[in-house]
């Protein structure tokens, strides 16, 4: 463990009560996301992404151990995490309409946890908010501190959004689906505003999105979920280049991309993702794999590191380098 | 004027589409004299940002609200001109489907009961026969009735829900669709799923699609024309490859570098609605704007065979 770790997820497991039993939305997940990096962590609705980013935040019950900046946070009182969310963990949610308080000037929000955190005064925060929207990309931030959310576009919020999240300067910001909501020319927008905050203020980034293609040319790290655990996991330029995953392979091939071919037909998934009270005995995916064996419906495949690519993946029957992007 | 080969069958024509919205201190416009067509099975994409006015023409085009001003024509019948039973009845022949899926589907009523309802407004049609139509609609989705008729849409998944909304539009075997952002709310697995399907109900019935959606890729893949809409006019019109391909309209270019991430568009300032100055509505954002620009704004003029811009000065 080297010391620039900043967030170690050990065996992370969340349980919930349903009507068919307990389920495990996340499932003995381990992660680590080191100072200063962006890990795109990707999936379908409905795979744990977001159940993850709670329980790191503390929000719902998890078993297992949350290691950040050094220490153990999985067992703090509500008190502490209060201490931590906030001021040294930010996040950014998907619907930046309904994260923003409808009746509070965008200006008093940003400034809310500067002062309720780090007690500084009411002009240094202000003097401090005013640069946070300059630094977001907001025009024009002296008028648009007295504005309300209602009266800023998608794109604006969201920045505002973000800009609310950076005001403690924290060392990991959660963006839970940030561009989920947005326009496709303001995606990128808001992508590379967070590669660029990221760059300035050597923060850690944990982005959630269900579009591989996406986060493709702006993340450090890809992290693959699917059914509450990690399926595979590698540099981005490695995971393009060197995809072991048939699920991974198969999302990254439903994207649709503006300078690729025409084809005439969109390679989906079919099938829907596992219900978490009814998981399948084997791999996870089998059940959607086109490539699966008798193996993968009996044995869940383990999660395998390569140490030299610092990639993992759990399979029993990966993709060659030679399918490349893989052919599903 | 034709925007088509005149041999083609025109199944929707568009005249000079006004769509007007109370604001404080007066209207505005948010679809300002649009007009186009759409030949029977053809797709025509619909591109543009948020709020420039996608959604108001398509519910203009449905006559919900109606329109300011121009005409709609659904095989040469204005249906700005209809009321009650006659724009029901003309109704049966265009449906429309939505971005959110649940939001869409009366959570009370099992999926069944939603997809009969077309059925049942339209009337003349036995209970075993509507029963029996909107099982062959679900199938028709990909959605087995047996599992999925008597359930409610919180017991689907949003692809699921999609399905259905998109069955229960079919179920009176409309010839135009007009899909609102259909997959904006759902996974690029499902986002496939769909598309696929739509493709094939155009194909298989010659099915005409209005679709709408701010994702270029994905309009790019399933058009046969597209539409480029800023700021509640249309800037650009033109069969699906020419616009990718050589785009004339310094707007459609801007939006393909921006979505192709080749040159993002940098923090410009977000569009001013209110601006109604007198010349060109990209006037403002544009990197070629003379002073002609501002002064008159440019007519959906055809430069070269099927494509027709909006611009004083195109590439």
């Amino acid at each position: 463990m080297s010391a620039t770790e900043l967030l170690v997820l050990d065996q992370l497991t969340v349980e919930l009560q349903s009507k068919n039993g307990t389920i495990r939305p996340v499932d003995s997940l381990s992660l680590t996301l080191a100072q200063g990096q962006i890990l795109a962590l990707v999936g379908e609705s409905g795979s744990g992404k977001s159940m993850l980013c709670r329980a790191i935040l503390g929000l719902v019950a998890s078993h297992g151990r949350i290691i950040f900046d050094g220490s153990p946070i999985g067992q703090l009182s509500e008190q502490e995490l209060n201490q931590l969310r906030g001021r040294e963990i930010g996040v950014v949610l998907q619907d930046p309409l309904s994260s923003l308080n409808p009746v509070m000037t965008i200006g008093e929000q940003i400034m809310e946890p500067m002062r309720l955190h780090l007690g500084i005064g009411r002009s240094a925060a202000k003097s401090r908010a005013l640069g946070l929207l300059q630094a977001t990309g907001i025009p024009s931030p002296a008028e648009r501190f007295a504005s309300y959310p209602h009266q800023l576009s998608g794109g604006l919020r969201q920045r505002v959004a973000i800009a609310s999240a950076l005001a403690c300067e924290p060392k990991l910001l959660i963006a839970d689906e940030p561009t989920t909501a947005l326009d496709a020319t303001l995606q990128r927008e808001i992508l590379l505003l967070l590669e660029r905050l990221r760059r300035e203020r050597n923060m850690a980034i944990l982005l959630v999105s269900h579009d591989l293609g996406m986060v493709a040319d702006y993340t450090d790290q890809v992290a693959v979920m699917y059914a509450g655990r990690i399926v595979e996991q590698a540099p981005a330029a490695t995971l393009f280049s060197r995809m072991r995953m048939h699920y991974s392979a198969a999302l990254l091939n439903a994207t649709l991309r503006l300078d690729a071919p025409r084809r005439s037909r969109l390679p989906g998934i079919t099938g829907q993702p596992p219900d978490f009270s009814a998981l399948p005995p084997g791999c996870r995916f089998a059940p959607r794999c086109p490539c699966a064996g008798e193996r993968c419906q009996q044995e869940e495949p383990p999660l395998v590191s390569d140490q030299e690519l610092q990639q993992r993946y759990a399979c029993w029957f990966p993709l060659m380098s030679r399918m490349q992007g893989g052919s599903v | 004027m034709s925007m088509c080969p005149t041999t083609v069958h025109q199944l929707l024509t568009i005249e000079d589409l006004v769509v007007k919205f109370p604001v404080a201190g007066g209207t505005r416009e948010a679809v300002a004299g649009v007009s186009f067509m759409i030949a029977r099975g053809e797709i025509v994409g619909l591109v543009g940002e948020s709020g420039c006015g996608k959604s108001s023409l398509a519910r203009a085009i449905m006559q919900i609200p109606r329109p300011a001003s121009g005409r709609v024509l659904l095989d040469g019948v204005d249906l700005t001109r209809l009321h009650g039973n006659e724009l029901r009845r003309i109704r049966n022949r265009m449906q429309m489907i939505f971005q959110e899926p649940l939001a869409s589907l009366n959570p009370l009523k099992t999926i069944g009961d939603s997809v009969a309802f077309p059925l049942r407004v339209a009337g003349g049609a036995t209970p075993d026969a509507i029963r029996l139509q909107s099982c062959e609609a679900l199938a028709a989705v990909g959605l087995d009735p047996d599992q999925f008729y008597h359930r409610t849409p919180a017991r689907l998944s949003g692809g699921q829900c999609q399905r259905a909304a998109i069955a229960r539009a079919l179920v009176n075997r409309p010839e135009l669709l007009v899909c609102d952002e259909p997959t904006a709310s759902l996974d690029v697995s499902v986002q496939a799923q769909i598309i696929n399907l739509l493709q094939d109900l155009n194909q298989s019935c010659r099915l005409s699609l209005l679709f709408i959606s701010h994702d270029l890729a994905l309009v790019k893949h399933i058009s046969h024309r597209v539409a480029v809409m800023y700021q509640g006019r249309l800037c650009e019109l033109a069969p699906c490859a020419t616009l990718f391909d050589a785009p004339l309209h310094p707007y459609t270019g801007a939006l393909i570098a921006a979505a192709s991430g080749s040159t993002p568009r940098g923090s410009a300032a977000p569009p001013t609605h209110g601006d109604s100055s007198a010349g060109c509505r990209f006037y403002s954002a544009c990197s070629r704007a003379a002073s002609s620009c501002r002064q008159q704004p440019p007519e959906l003029r055809q430069i070269r065979p099927e494509h027709w811009v909006a611009c004083h000065i195109p590439n």
